[in-house]
């Protein structure tokens, strides 16, 4: 599926989406006073929930249910960011590893696989490459989600439940990954291949020594989306994680709100917490997700 | 998503001059190394793609309750049982209703968001990263900030706090079907969730149009505004606009978490995955049924994929060029 958003290729390295778009000018001064207005209070209802998660998270229990709405806690209660872990209903410290664990592997395993065979799909010569883009292609059609009853079934049956493997490699093989790097690679530069063939390097060598590193950027856009993904997926971690020691954060989440009692400044602290790691992705590498997004057009 | 070639997707990628020193042997084979690249994924893509799909195929013929090695050949009975089976009939009415509402109100927010940061001329930067960011959020975090807070149906809830300034009783969001409050939250938890990520696209999708149409429909006497938005920027943002909508559908289609986050173990306002998850990992544990029904649910999501790709060439040429 297309959208006109692409650049070519060769500048999409360049693209900056916050650029100041040349436009006709509208310039009056109500205006740009109503613009700034309504984007102001759109951007106030965008923040809500983030200055709820925080509020919430160091105040006490009483505050928060009290009678009089509280816009700050009185004091801060700094001592709420141990709670979490101290909790021994559920293993929250553990379920954070495990989501580090798999969000990490999940990324690295899912650039390395996919690339390649994007890779192969897009530049290697050989008879039958459609076919087996097409076989590719075909696995767009079905969402991961609606198969995991079946998926779930084979996973069971490798003796995988509970385990990491479980949690990461079936999400491995992703037709749409492989899909969006073969597309970036069929606009990749020639020239730089065979420089590098005629220095005698193999297609394996070529890859490593000159495609990689003259891919970084895309290869940081595609990083970013599959980690905040990976982190943040819910269905499968359910389906696989039965014991709790195998809980990711977001099942530990899930599992909060089916407790005995309700404890609120604990579940937002937690909530906080499971934020935290993607808010600083968010933050260092925002610029490759708005151009990997903005580039693909699609993912989420 | 888009094609950054001039060829499109289904040619193939033209063959490489032949290299100055070729490599003799298996190594230097265009043919082995094509495998040695695509092999290991293509691996992983039958055993946990294909197979999976081949497996619940076979299942789905068979009674398979708490087994996954069934005997009992049983045909069509599973599909029989599904498509009468009232709560799966239902789902789909939900996920109709659910489709219905956050499709277009999606569209129009993030166009409007674009639209609005696009005309920024100071902070735009912030702006754009405060919708933005909601798409680092988990739907399980969103759903509990939503439940706990936001929609929380007793006096200290937000919502609550708000409206009874107006002097309005304490609503319970999510304690009954009907009225079906619960609407409201699943939309919104939603809509502030995806709203930043296709923002982005329309913005880029914005900064594409070129500036010389504004300048011609100025000479011929368009007004800024509503006129040149109508008769420019609406029709140019067309396939942006059709890509968008076919996404937003396929990810309602896919609608779990803040079902099940929100409306846990209720037994109104499923979707078809929440549904299957009961059906298959519930209490009865019954994978024919599940995995007919998982069919049911591909057979039409590869029709709608069929569609779109009807509509907008799979990957193939942009429509506005």
């Amino acid at each position: 599926m297309t959208t006109t958003t692409t650049p070519p290729a060769d500048r999409v390295d360049r693209v900056d989406v916050s650029a100041k778009p040349r436009r006709v000018r509208t310039g009056s001064v109500i205006g740009s006073t109503g613009l700034y207005l309504a984007t102001g209070i759109a951007a106030i209802l965008f923040l809500i929930p983030f200055y709820l998660i925080v509020r919430n998270a160091f105040m006490t229990d009483p505050e928060i249910t009290g009678e009089e709405w509280k816009w700050f806690p009185t004091d801060i209660q700094w001592g709420n960011i141990s709670e979490p872990f101290d909790d021994p209903s559920v293993d929250f410290a553990r379920s954070l590893w495990n989501s580090a664990v798999v969000g990490v592997l999940h990324t690295v395993g899912t650039l390395l696989v996919c690339s390649l065979a994007g890779y192969g799909l897009a530049r290697i010569p050989y008879k039958h490459a459609n076919k087996v883009f097409y076989a590719v292609l075909g696995t767009l059609m079905v969402p991961t989600a609606v198969t995991f009853v079946p998926s779930f079934v084979l996973v069971s049956s490798l003796g995988w439940i509970d385990t990491y493997r479980g949690l990461i490699i079936p999400g491995l093989f992703s037709g749409f990954t492989c899909f969006l790097f073969r597309q970036y690679f069929l606009g990749f530069p020639k020239e730089l291949e065979e420089a590098a063939r005629v220095d005698g390097l193999g297609y394996m060598g070529a890859y490593w020594r000159v495609v990689v590193p003259n891919s970084l950027n895309f290869f940081a856009a595609m990083a970013t989306i599959t980690f905040i993904s990976g982190w943040n997926s819910f269905l499968w971690p359910l389906v696989i994680g039965q014991d709790p020691s195998a809980w990711t954060v977001q099942i530990a989440l899930s599992n909060y709100t089916t407790g005995q009692t309700v404890n609120f400044h604990l579940i937002f602290m937690a909530t906080a917490i499971s934020i935290l790691p993607l808010v600083f992705v968010f933050l260092f590498l925002q610029r490759w997700l708005v151009q990997g997004i903005a580039q693909t057009g699609i993912k989420g | 998503m888009s094609t950054i070639t001039k060829d499109g997707v289904s040619s193939p990628a033209p063959a490489l001059a032949s290299p100055a020193k070729p490599r003799r042997g298996l190594r230097g084979s265009p043919t082995f190394n094509f495998w040695l690249f695509t092999g290991p994924f293509l691996i992983g893509l039958a055993i946990f793609v294909y197979l999976p799909i081949l497996w619940s195929l076979y299942l789905s013929f068979f009674e398979a309750r708490f087994t996954v090695t069934p005997s009992e050949f049983i045909g069509l009975d599973n599909y029989v049982t599904m498509l009468t089976d009232e709560d799966f009939i239902g789902s789909l009415g939900t996920f109709t209703v659910f489709a219905a509402l956050i499709v277009p109100l999606t569209w129009a927010t993030s166009l409007g968001l674009a639209l609005m940061v696009n005309r920024l001329r100071f902070m735009r930067a912030f702006f754009r990263s405060v919708f933005f960011l909601p798409t680092a959020v988990s739907y399980v975090a969103a759903s509990l900030i939503w439940k706990m807070s936001i929609f929380n149906g007793v006096r200290f809830g937000l919502a609550n706090t708000f409206l009874g300034i107006f002097g309005i009783d304490n609503t319970a969001w999510l304690a009954s079907p009907d009225p079906p409050w619960y609407w409201l939250l699943i939309v919104t938890v939603r809509l502030w969730l995806q709203a930043g990520f296709y923002m982005i696209l329309f913005i880029a999708a914005l900064q594409n149009i070129p500036q010389e149409m504004y300048e011609a429909a100025s000479i011929d006497g368009a007004k800024p505004g509503w006129q040149t938005f109508w008769h420019i920027t609406l029709p140019q943002l067309r396939a942006t606009s059709t890509a968008v909508i076919l996404l937003l559908l396929v990810a309602a289609y896919q609608g779990f978490d803040e079902f099940f986050n929100l409306l846990n173990k209720t037994t109104w306002g499923r979707p078809p995955l929440v549904e299957l998850y009961y059906k298959a990992l519930g209490e009865s544990q019954d994978y024919g049924a599940g995995s007919a029904g998982a069919l049911i649910l591909t057979v039409l999501i590869c029709l709608v994929t069929l569609l779109q790709g009807k509509i907008m060439g799979f990957g193939r040429g942009e429509e506005s060029k």
